[in-house]
């Protein structure tokens, strides 16, 4: 079996599986037996300043969206920070660390935004013996309202001068978790290293209101009648994580600055594309709440299993492998030529290809008697909708076309050198090719 | 007393009441369970939605099966319902009924790849009940024509017929022999497959339309005469269905306890009380279709000990569809393929059939000269119906009333469909299918 240890901002645990600040972490009875499960450390849910606690609404706080077989693929929330007293957080915090030494234990923070605030709660999350502690700014419901969580999380200056604060005043790792409900993600991920930041964490949840019950017309989840926008997480987020975290892994400013990776890992295999794109580590909270901590031991004996595979020693080896394969459009190979094709033995015949390309596409799979569905090179861009509407998995395969053959739909050359937009002659700003 | 008192189950002859009420209740039970709502969704979610599908194809009322599971796969049932009983208005019935293993279901791409189709007639059963349940006709009649037709035989043909016709605003006259509407619906179709009185319940539910007016009690031959009702109306339509049944011709075959299976079946149906019908303790069968099945497995549903079904090819010629006979070998029916009927032993009541082994030569059916002798005291013949009190003057063909296109008949202004007339398999589904095409036949002819 691999060695799944893993070392994030000098914080060790067993495996790079932690579980994402939120209600799985809002309690002790929950981290011990997490911890139980086989989770490698936690975010504890994060906390807000001494005084009194925040109020959560007291009518439903989720809504989901389902795929077959009510298959959760989306979940939003609006529930706020943790609602307990802050003391009596700490003192479990410290239990529970002092009784799991080997695991990771960050602290989840959100304070207002002022200098004295976070110098009055520094010391007392040291006092619990916690590993580090994770700044939240992306909470985007609720604590925005506040001036706290997205609020913040949406000005890199505030970013920068809060990451620097905490810095100043403490000896724990700092890792700044970032908002999505922004335009440009390299923004505020530059401003926590310009803080000093050691690591942002990515992605908190996507403003969203999943569904409007069409008899009330209000949005749900519903209070009373009314609905507010809460946070979507879940397997439905993941493209658009992968998407920020891969953008601070590529871009020169940001790229080695430490990243946990969060948002719709479910899986061991979402983890690993997470971890290649540059995550030092995952944070997971949606597949928890629906499954429970168990699914953790598929992580392990999935990730472990695909390192063998591969030849991987440590999770070191492969995290970031695939940063250089990110690009950006203009680079892509114009050159590259493929075409679609179908399997004719493991293809069913139910002609969806046919119907996305003939009605939406490029009219290049023909439909003979007996059902027979065929690609017609001569039309087919390669734009991969049939491979992805079909039902049965690897029917249609992309074939690349070897240089040198004519591309019966352009009636061209298939050339064997790379060449891309930035020298594309319909290109207006062409820069003559060397 | 002891259960085995109250129930003879082993009571030699042919007795009623071997079997307690509760454990006929259970018997008799709806074959296929309707879906709960849950269960409807995760079967819709497998439905592709086909290009050009295969199962629309294969459907003989050629209902949009993917719109139609797309419709509660989207949560409106009642619209799939209305998807599907634009196309057949039978279609709760034809859920049902329909052995869907020899057609949509068995060229739905999901069976083909994977041998688990999508469960089209299930799923057809949600949505026509869903709507039927809320008590909603959703079609409503075109004003009235002025024609006027009549409408030989309420069964599946005939309910189609009338119903499209009465859409178009065609007045329509309802006969039928029998005193309750339906056909075979009513008075054919395993008990396990149409409970609570379904066929009936259909039949109210179709006649919402209105303008169809039903004349039970009425057979032509008897009370009707063709030529008179085509004088008296712009157009005839006749679903007789098959009322006759063919003959054994195997010696004996008058001996006590050598039965029409049809009767049988429809003495079944029309019980009030399963306890009271009478069934041999020795049953045997001779056919090889459906009613034989049928016939075999509510024998054994009422408490026979032994049930054979004798037919006299082998497996694979067999008109009732490899699950059928899985449906009955799972009842414990027993099917011996290959042995023709010789000849019904027994002392005035049938004791013992004799069945001589065949065997197929050149495409012909020989006997072999071996024989077996099966017990039973009571035989079903299910070999077959065939037409009667077609009107003189008509074309027939192969013993069906002759028809060209949709349903029409070598006279002028009559039309025939169901399994009286010729094309088609004899289905509930191609009789509707029949009826449907008529009328609308009969609708572009009259207003031409
Ligand atoms: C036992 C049995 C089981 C079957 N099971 C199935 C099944 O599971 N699935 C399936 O798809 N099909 C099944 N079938 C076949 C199916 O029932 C028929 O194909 C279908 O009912 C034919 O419809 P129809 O309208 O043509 O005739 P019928 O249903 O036979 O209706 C004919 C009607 O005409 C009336 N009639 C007859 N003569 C006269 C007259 N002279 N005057 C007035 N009225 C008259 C009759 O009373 C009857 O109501 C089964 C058939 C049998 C016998
Ligand atoms: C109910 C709920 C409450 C959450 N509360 C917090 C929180 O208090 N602090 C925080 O930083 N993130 C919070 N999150 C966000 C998660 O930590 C995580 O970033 C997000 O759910 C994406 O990961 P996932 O797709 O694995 O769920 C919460 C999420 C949920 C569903
Ligand atoms: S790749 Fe695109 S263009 Fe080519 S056959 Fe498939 S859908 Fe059509
Ligand atoms: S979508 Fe796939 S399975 Fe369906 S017809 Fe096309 S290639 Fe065949
Ligand atoms: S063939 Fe099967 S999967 Fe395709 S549309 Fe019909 S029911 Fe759906």
């Amino acid at each position: 079996m691999a060695d799944l240890t893993s070392t994030f901002v000098g914080i060790k645990s067993p495996n790079p599986f932690w579980l994402a600040s939120a209600p799985p972490t809002d309690k002790e009875y929950n981290v011990r037996r997490a911890f139980e499960a086989g989770w490698g450390g936690v975010v504890w849910k994060t906390l807000g300043s001494e005084g009194p606690p925040v109020v959560n609404v007291n009518g439903p706080r989720y809504g989901a969206i389902y795929g077959a077989d009510r298959r959760l693929l989306g979940l939003n929330n609006i529930e706020l920070i943790t609602d307990r007293p802050l003391q009596q957080n700490l003192r479990e915090i410290k239990a529970v660390k002092r009784d799991y030494p080997d695991r990771a234990m960050v602290v989840s923070l959100m304070v207002p935004c002022e200098e004295e605030a976070w110098k009055a709660i520094l010391p007392v999350v040291e006092d619990t013996g916690a590993d580090g502690i994770e700044l939240n700014f992306g909470c985007p419901h609720g604590m925005s309202e506040r001036g706290m969580g997205a609020a913040v999380g949406q000005v890199p200056e505030y970013i920068e001068m809060v990451a620097r604060w905490c810095k100043q005043n403490t000896r724990m790792p700092v890792i700044v978790k970032l908002t999505p409900n922004i335009t440009d993600i390299r923004k505020p991920a530059e401003a926590a290293k310009r803080g000093g930041a050691d690591a942002v964490s990515l992605i908190n949840t996507i403003n969203s209101i999943t569904s409007v019950n069409l008899d009330t017309m209000s949005p749900e989840p519903s209070i009373d009648g009314k609905g507010s926008h809460g946070g979507y997480c879940g397997p439905a987020v993941k493209p658009i994580a992968l998407s920020m975290v891969s953008e601070i892994a590529r871009h020169a400013d940001t790229a080695g600055l430490p990243i946990s990776g969060i948002g719709g890992v479910t899986t061991w295999r979402d983890a690993a594309e997470f971890m290649s794109l540059g995550c030092g580590n995952v944070q997971v909270c949606t597949a928890v709440m629906t499954y429970g901590f168990k699914i953790v031991s598929e992580m392990i004996s999935g990730l472990s299993d695909w390192m063998d595979e591969k030849g991987h020693t440590s999770t070191a080896d492969f995290v970031g492998q695939a940063v250089p394969n990110v690009t950006d459009w203009q680079y892509l190979n114009l050159n590259y030529v493929a075409k679609a094709k179908i399997n004719q033995d493991s293809c069913i015949s139910c002609g969806r290809c046919y119907a996305a390309c003939e009605d939406t596409s490029h009219q290049a799979i023909s439909m003979s008697p007996g059902r027979t569905f065929e690609v017609i090179d001569a039309e087919c861009v390669a734009c991969n909708l049939c491979v992805d509407v079909c039902p049965v998995e690897d029917c249609i395969s992309m074939e690349q076309m070897a240089p040198g053959e004519i591309d019966p739909r352009s009636g061209k050359l298939v050339e064997k050198d790379y060449a891309n937009w930035t020298t594309h002659p319909n290109n207006p700003g062409a820069v003559a090719a060397e | 007393m002891s259960n085995s008192q109250m129930t003879p189950r082993r009571a030699a002859g042919i007795a009623a009441g071997r079997l307690s009420a509760d454990q006929l209740a259970e018997n008799f039970d709806d074959l296929h369970a309707p879906y709960a709502p849950h269960e409807a969704a995760v079967a819709a979610d497998r439905c592709y939605f086909c290009y050009d599908a295969p199962c629309v194809t294969a459907c003989p009322t050629d209902i949009d099966i993917p719109l139609f599971i797309r419709q509660i796969q989207t949560g409106t049932p009642e619209a799939a319902a209305k998807t599907i009983l634009t196309q057949n208005i039978l279609g709760g019935m034809c859920a049902r009924v329909c052995p869907t293993e020899t057609l949509c279901e068995q060229v739905c791409v999901r069976e083909v790849s994977e041998g688990k189709p999508v469960e089209i007639g299930r799923l057809q059963r949600h949505a026509t009940d869903t709507l039927m349940e809320a008590g909603v006709h959703p079609f409503t009649r075109a004003k009235p024509t002025g024609k006027k037709v009549a409408v030989i035989g309420a069964g599946p043909a005939g309910l189609a017929c009338a119903h499209r016709l009465a859409m178009h605003g065609h007045e329509v006259s309802l006969y039928d022999a029998a005193p309750k509407p339906g056909g075979l619906n009513e008075f054919g179709i395993a008990a396990y497959k149409s409970t609570d009185d379904f066929a009936a319940r259909e039949v109210n539910w179709l006649m919402q339309i209105g303008g169809i007016t039903l004349h039970s009690g009425k057979a032509l031959g008897r009370d009707l005469e063709i030529s008179s009702l085509q004088k008296e109306y712009d157009a005839v339509f006749l679903g007789l269905g098959l009322g006759g049944v063919s003959a054994l011709r195997a010696a004996g075959e008058d001996r006590g306890g050598v039965e029409d299976a049809v009767s049988f079946i429809a003495d079944l149906r029309q019980a009030s009380d399963l306890a009271t019908l009478p069934v041999g303790r020795h049953v045997v069968v001779i056919g090889g279709g459906m009613t034989a099945v049928d016939a075999a497995v509510q024998s054994k549903l009422l408490g026979a000990e032994h049930v054979t079904i004798a037919y006299r090819r082998d497996r694979a010629a067999m008109s009732a569809s490899r699950y059928e006979q899985d449906l009955a070998a799972s009842h414990g029916v027993n099917i011996l393929f290959n042995a023709q009927p010789v000849a019904v032993h027994g002392n005035g009541a049938a004791t013992e059939v004799e069945f001589e082994y065949t065997a197929t030569q050149n495409d012909t059916l020989t006997g072999t000269g071996e024989t077996t002798r099966i017990k039973a005291d009571q035989v079903f013949k299910a070999i077959g119906q065939t037409l009667e009190d077609a009107p003189d003057g008509l074309k027939i063909e192969q013993g069906k009333i002759a028809v060209m296109g949709a349903g029409r008949t070598s006279q002028k202004g009559t039309w025939a469909g169901g399994d009286c007339a010729t094309g088609g398999d004899d289905l509930t589904v191609t009789a509707v299918a029949e009826g449907r095409d008529a009328a609308q036949d009969i609708h572009t002819t009259l207003m031409g």
